[in-house]
């Protein structure tokens, strides 16, 4: 149930993607997510969409790994993709009862739902085959100039990947307690929904006292292993740029000069 | 008859290339007032079982039959059976969740839609069956030492008034003396009020003292399912999927091979000695 | 001196009520000495809330002594310019294995207490790998670790204090929430670290068994040391124990049951060999 949920999950194996730099994938998925908002037609989403298969197809993570974890975010999509249809004003196509459906709202319903898929595809691709060390390790060194105006960017890349390992972990926790809970008759399904928030409180109670209890624990690991911060830290995996991320960086600039293009000779057509 | 499990499988992500057989057709009767061991290590299927049981899991395959009825039958009342059939969970920290002991264990009976002076009854006949002492009832379950917690736990179970208890390694983290008070006290229980009671562990030395019954799962089977000595006999065979017999079935069987003829069919201290004893006389 | 001496050790902590006023002082460590040499495999028994966990988390500069004074290597735990050597030299493996993982990826965790310490990344990587293998989780070392059994986990956690090269190493109820198994690997995991690379073990524990292969143990109750000895002195005393919430090995117990009922068997019986040898000299 709540263990499918893939997003800021690591699936291991080897592939040229899982041994790209973290900032490589990570700018790509910027560039991705910018270019997603700059097609504007047909030809620009195939184009997308071959980028995206193609990088799926490098990263050895099977699809439907993937899409399982897409299961997540439906009702998301199905929210976005249910406000255009029927709120966009334009030419109707089909009225039943106070709903119409325009064709402007057909048009951008559709492009949303791609735009929203892909993104969510893209930026799990990234987690998917970065390990969440090695994720913020990027982040932070992208970040780095930001110290310099006093931003604590080691403090919070820590902070990130610690939270992206205990998910999984308060994840199951959640569904044991919710287990014990029900075996003692309780009910978080049925009633209104002031009913509903009230039988959670067996629930947030025990998991709340429970990740305190663990916040506690770890600070005192960590400290016993000699942690202090950023200062004088080495790295066990220094980010080096190799070849292969070069190569990566100037497929994800002729992407987006790509996507670009299409888009000036597809409207001048 | 209280409970039958018959032929019940159970897959996770069944149908996918990930599925994984957490149950292979598992049979059982579980009658009124057994006092039964359930034995295996981690992954051996037997909390998948317990909680199949208490109806937290359907079966893939295969039927559960409470008192007769079909537990996934059209009208079968689960909440009741859940209140019948009382499964208590490992850590007593992921079910406390009141500021008193007395209101968490009142939870399960509110649940049940009692009156309040029913519940409040249930609550009190419950603790005093665990044996907490009345000057806890208003305390923060909270700062209570581990074996008490323990207690409010099961008493919170206790308080829907079940037929079946099913105590999920009840003695995880507790001393020595802790581990030996919370095993009496569920024995005591049972004499007194003939509950049955299945105790779900994975310490040979708990179990033997007190079931009657012993039953060990290996990989999503029921490996041996018999009294105590008969199932400690094959103790060969425990050692294979990395269990072992109680400490003094293997002292007797050292004494026996090196020293002189003794029973080894003992599993507790008590007939042990006494059998030592006899062959020294002898 | 040995690697972790103790004089006079007291710890206390004041408790407080819901609005932060004084309920008391609770005295969790009283009195305490000790002088644990290199290479020693020591093991603290006692039951919960009788201060070994507390004695513990002194041998790592986590809690300071109120009264008297923990030297570690020599070093004083008071005084904040030891603090890192300290924390380096006296590594500490605490109880709830996923509570003290801090890495997505076996190897990654190992290398995080090197990393804190500044060591070149070409050392980490030796550092890592021969710590792995000394626990016998080399070959895990690319799993995430929610995917380990209990007793794995807590082999990684102990590779993660071996590859910080401490000198001593402090085990605070590793396998309190483990199956007999993993029980079983942390220890033998613990008993080769002391037997092949000379690290001093402090094991603290609950499960009697555990214990027989120390060659020292200590007894805590109310804070205080109340018995102290190899595990033959300390076992035979099984009424001492039990009265302090403990327990011997089943072996020990029935030996001493024997003994009471008449045979004259000797003290301290740890192991079924020993019982068998004695009963041979009945016959």
């Amino acid at each position: 149930m709540l263990r499918d949920i893939t997003l800021g999950q690591y699936y291991q194996t080897d592939s040229v993607i899982h041994r790209l730099d973290p900032r490589v994938k990570l700018m790509t998925t910027i560039v991705f997510i910018i270019s997603l908002f700059m097609v504007k037609n047909f030809i620009g989403y195939i184009v997308a969409a071959l980028f995206l298969i193609g990088i799926i197809k490098l990263s050895h993570v099977p699809f439907q790994f993937i899409i399982k974890g897409m299961k997540s975010i439906l009702l998301l999509l199905i929210i976005t993709v249910g406000f255009n249809l029927f709120l966009t004003p334009g030419e109707a196509i089909v009225s039943v009862w106070k709903l119409t459906i325009t064709r402007e709202g057909v048009k951008i319903a559709a492009s949303m739902a791609v735009r929203l898929s892909f993104l969510i595809i893209g930026s799990s691709i990234m987690t998917l085959t970065t390990t969440p060390n090695n994720l913020t390790d990027g982040m932070e060194r992208l970040l780095n100039p930001l110290k310099r105006i006093k931003v604590p960017v080691h403090e919070v890349s820590m902070m990130m990947s610690i939270a992206l390992r205990f998910i999984p972990i308060l994840l199951e926790e959640t569904d044991k307690i919710m287990k014990a809970q029900i075996a003692r008759g309780a009910d978080f399904e049925s009633g209104n929904l002031i009913k509903k928030a009230k039988s959670l409180v067996p629930l947030l109670v025990p998991l709340f006292i429970s990740a305190f209890r663990r916040a506690n624990d770890l600070a005192m690991a960590m400290e016993a292993r000699c942690y202090r911060g950023g200062e004088n830290r080495t790295k066990m995996k220094p980010l080096k740029y190799y070849k292969r991320d070069f190569i990566a960086y100037g497929f994800t600039g002729f992407y987006l000069v790509f996507v670009i293009a299409i888009g000036r000779v597809f409207f001048i057509l | 008859m209280a409970i039958i499990v018959n032929h019940v499988s159970y897959i996770y992500e069944e149908g996918t290339s990930m599925a994984v057989h957490a149950l292979k057709d598992i049979n059982l009767q579980i009658p009124d007032g057994q006092f039964i061991g359930l034995i295996g290590h981690t992954g051996s299927g037997k909390s998948t079982l317990v909680q199949h049981l208490n109806g937290l899991i359907k079966p893939t395959h295969g039927e559960l039959y409470y008192n007769g009825e079909d537990y996934y039958s059209q009208g079968f009342d689960m909440k009741r059976l859940r209140s019948k059939v009382g499964l208590v969970f490992q850590y007593p920290e992921h079910q406390l969740f009141e500021t008193d002991v007395f209101s968490d264990v009142c939870f399960g009976p509110k649940n049940l839609g009692l009156s309040k002076s029913e519940i409040e009854l249930c609550a009190y006949a419950a603790l005093k069956q665990v044996g907490l002492e009345d000057e806890y009832f208003y305390q923060s379950p909270f700062d209570l030492s581990g074996g008490q917690k323990r207690r409010v736990a099961i008493a919170g179970v206790l308080a829907m008034k079940p037929d079946v208890l099913i105590l999920d390694e009840p003695t995880a983290g507790l001393d020595p003396k802790g581990r030996d008070e919370i095993l009496d006290q569920i024995a005591r229980l049972r004499q007194e009020t003939g509950i049955t009671v299945i105790l779900v562990s994975h310490s040979m030395e708990d179990v033997a003292k007190y079931v009657d019954r012993i039953i060990v799962m290996n990989k999503g089977g029921i490996l041996f399912d018999d009294t105590p000595k008969q199932v400690f006999r094959s103790y060969r065979k425990l050692e294979e999927v990395g269990l072992a017999a109680p400490q003094v079935t293997y002292i007797m069987h050292e004494i026996n091979n090196k020293v002189f003829p003794v029973d080894t069919d003992v599993t507790t201290l008590e007939e042990a000695k006494s059998e030592i004893l006899n062959a020294l006389r002898k | 001196m040995g690697i972790i001496k103790a004089g006079k050790l007291a710890f206390e902590y004041i408790r407080r009520d819901d609005e932060g006023n004084v309920e008391g002082i609770t005295r969790a460590i009283d009195d305490v000495d000790l002088d644990i040499q290199q290479g020693d495999f020591i093991a603290i028994l006692g039951h919960n809330g009788s201060g070994k966990s507390t004695l513990a988390k002194h041998m790592n500069a986590i809690l300071y002594p109120t009264e008297g004074t923990v030297w570690v290597d020599g070093k004083d735990t008071k005084e904040e310019k030891y603090l890192w050597d300290i924390r380096q030299n006296a590594g500490m493996v605490f109880q709830n294995p996923d509570n003290q993982i801090i890495g997505q990826v076996v190897e990654e965790d190992v290398g995080f207490g090197p990393e804190n310490m500044g060591i070149p990344t070409k050392e980490i990587w030796e550092r890592v790998e021969e710590s792995l293998k000394a626990v016998g989780m080399y070959e895990f070392r690319k799993h995430s670790p929610n995917k380990l059994s209990g007793g794995q986990k807590q082999r990684v956690s102990i590779a993660g204090v071996i590859a910080m090269h401490p000198k001593c190493i402090i085990l605070d109820e590793p396998t309190a929430m483990l199956d007999p198994n993993g029980r079983k690997e942390v220890i033998r995991a613990a008993r080769a670290l002391n037997q092949v690379e000379g690290v001093t073990v402090v094991l603290i524990t609950h499960y009697m068994e555990e214990a027989i292969y120390a060659n020292q143990i200590i007894v805590m109750d109310k804070g205080r040391i109340e018995m102290q000895g190899t595990p033959k002195e300390v076992f035979s005393r099984v009424e001492e124990l039990k009265r302090l919430r403990l327990d011997v090995p089943q072996v020990t117990l029935l030996a001493y049951e024997l003994k009471k009922a008449g045979l004259p068997l000797p003290d301290g019986i740890i192991t079924a060999q020993e019982l068998v040898d004695a009963l041979k000299k009945q016959k």
